[in-house]
């Protein structure tokens, strides 16, 4: 028997407000998500997965707009390390984004988008509309919730809001608040697209006029802090593009611009201007210390959830200091804590790609729950 | 606790059931994972080298990875009713302070160490006039992790001149306990329960 509420491409409208930290509520809220994997007799093996940034639902299979696999298959699969022969995954698409979850693209009681008429949203929102989510699909306790980059400050706020729904918490190359940097990097991002002639406030749905240049511009200096130095030395070098000389002009030259030019060019066929802007603010208001007295121990006092800490030695965006800042407020509250700097070439996006050590520690943790 | 090293058989033995341990160095796990399985211990840990913190974490344990130098004071007060540091004490840049900090954090502290006054090693130093190179110390001088090289006599000293308490002792030869008399001599290593 076949329950429509699992499965790929999945779509539900929330039955209640979401209220909303900044005030005000929004409704009617719809959430886009996917399911892999079967939800066992007494609904104890589901997985949550949080996605990051610019990352959606569709973790595991392709992905409609680009026809690429999903962000995750290699992680999560039948007998990878997010098993799904064993656990039932949910990825749901953020509030705020674009992929079928309520965003700025959506349409508002009137029947035009929302745009910049959009509530201004955070990290917590997206939580608790999830949390709406679970409750539509039978699902009190998460056996774990796992998520890289701005899909573990999910995890935590996760751990923070719900302790008694989560057993195991996986936070991956992820932090507790957004350092200074972090903003300055998002605010290029978010300055570049509103300075894109064709914003026009963010009321460009009308005609498909996208701010595309702005928002290409965001991804390629967002692209450069996924990667580490490293990495692009390694890849790129100096080493110029289809050409065997310079050409004193400012074409993409470089392999290393070329290769940003695409990134940033292929990104706006797959986002929404907006939903960046509404979402790097999100990430931006992200201090999980400062919503409990200042102190990130109190956020996990009491705790009975189990988490893991996993961070890249060559990630500059939210290095190793930021997760042991976690671990240390995890350690005052007494919480059982793994930590581990894992080496990997790739900087931030090491979670992504071929580091077989976080494979290891990411089956081990989970099976380690008992399921 | 068959299959444990021997000082690691001991501390496993006399851990009380059901306590909470904090094991600084815990390498793979070993004592962790039997004091786990075998006596309901809620067991965390601490280890330098990542590839010992992923092969824990993988068997399921609470493992951080970090150095008992820096970041034991990240720990509260009284945390655990153990810390356990076995085999480390002569790696730390300051065993002075790493035994203060296992005292702050666990209400009794096990240490374990290799005698450096062992009869073989007094004898090749003796001897053979070079830093000994024996099958309980196989690292030469220059690549040894045991960068504070002490003896049985020392440690007690060290302990008294402190005020911390002596529990219980316990000496190795191989992997056959042996007598305290005569033991700075004749111990390879030594464990030792302390207690403010």
């Amino acid at each position: 028997m076949s329950d429509a509420r699992f499965g790929l491409d999945r779509k539900i409208t929330l039955t209640e407000p979401l209220a909303l930290d900044g005030g005000g509520v929004l409704a009617p809220v719809e959430i886009a998500y996917e399911s892999y994997g079967a939800l066992n007799a007494d609904a104890s093996n589901a997985i949550l997965l949080c996605h990051a940034l610019t990352g959606d639902q569709y973790v595991a299979s392709t992905h409609p707009l680009t026809g690429k696999p999903g962000w995750w298959t290699r992680m999560v699969g039948p007998g990878k390390p997010i098993d799904t022969d064993r656990y039932c995954v949910i990825c749901p698409n953020v509030v705020g984004s674009c992929m079928g979850s309520s965003g700025p693209e959506s349409l508002a009681p009137d029947g035009q988008p929302y745009a910049m008429r959009f509530p201004v949203i955070t990290i917590r929102d997206m939580v608790r509309a999830q949390a709406m989510l679970l409750d539509h699909l039978g699902i009190d306790r998460l056996y774990a919730v796992v998520g890289g980059s701005m899909g573990g400050m999910q995890v935590l706020t996760w751990a923070a809001t719900y302790p008694a729904r989560v057993d195991a918490a996986l936070v991956i190359a992820s932090t507790a608040r957004h350092s200074a940097q972090n903003i300055a990097f998002h605010e290029v991002g978010r300055q570049a697209i509103m300075a894109d002639p064709n914003w026009r406030g963010g009321d460009y749905y009308a005609d498909g006029q996208a701010p595309d240049s702005g928002l290409a511009v965001a991804r390629m200096a967002a692209h450069i802090t996924y990667l580490s130095e490293h990495g692009l030395t390694e890849k790129f070098g100096r080493r110029l593009q289809d050409r065997k000389a310079k050409t004193f002009g400012f074409d993409a030259d470089f392999q290393v611009e070329s290769y940003l030019r695409h990134q940033g060019l292929s990104f706006t066929g797959r986002f929404d201007a907006n939903s960046y802007l509404y979402i790097t603010r999100a990430m931006d208001y992200f201090d999980l210390a400062e919503d409990h007295g200042g102190h990130l121990a109190n956020a996990f006092r009491g705790s009975a959830t189990r988490f893991c800490l996993i961070s890249f030695d060559t990630d500059w965006l939210y290095p190793t200091s930021e997760s042991r800042n976690i671990v240390h407020a995890l350690n005052a509250s007494g919480a059982p804590v793994s930590f581990v700097e894992l080496s990997a070439p790739f900087g931030h996006d090491s979670f992504l790609l071929d580091v077989p050590e976080l494979d290891r520690v990411v089956d081990g943790f989970l099976k380690a729950g008992g399921q | 606790m068959s299959g444990l090293r021997a000082d690691l058989a001991i501390i496993a033995r006399e851990v009380a059931k059901g306590a909470r341990v904090l094991d600084v160095g815990c390498g793979d796990g070993a004592l962790m994972a039997a004091l786990r399985d075998q006596k309901q211990v809620d067991a965390r840990g601490m280890e330098i080298d990542r590839d010992n913190v992923a092969a824990c974490v993988a068997r399921g344990l609470s493992v951080i990875q970090g150095n008992a130098d820096t970041d034991l004071a990240d720990y509260p007060d009284l945390a655990f009713d153990y810390a356990v540091l076995s085999q480390t004490l002569q790696t730390t840049m300051r065993p002075d302070l790493v035994v203060e900090q296992l005292l702050r954090i666990g209400a009794r502290a096990f240490v374990s160490f290799p005698n450096f006054a062992q009869w073989r090693t007094r004898i090749a130093l003796m001897f053979g006039g070079m830093m000994p190179v024996t099958k309980q110390l196989p690292a030469r001088w220059y690549d040894t992790p045991n960068i504070h090289h002490v003896t049985i006599d020392d440690f007690r000293d060290f302990i008294a001149q402190r005020g911390i308490r002596i529990e219980g002792q316990w000496f190795l030869r191989g992997d056959r306990l042996i007598g305290e008399r005569g033991a700075n001599l004749l111990a390879e290593h030594a464990v030792f329960l302390l207690a403010r």
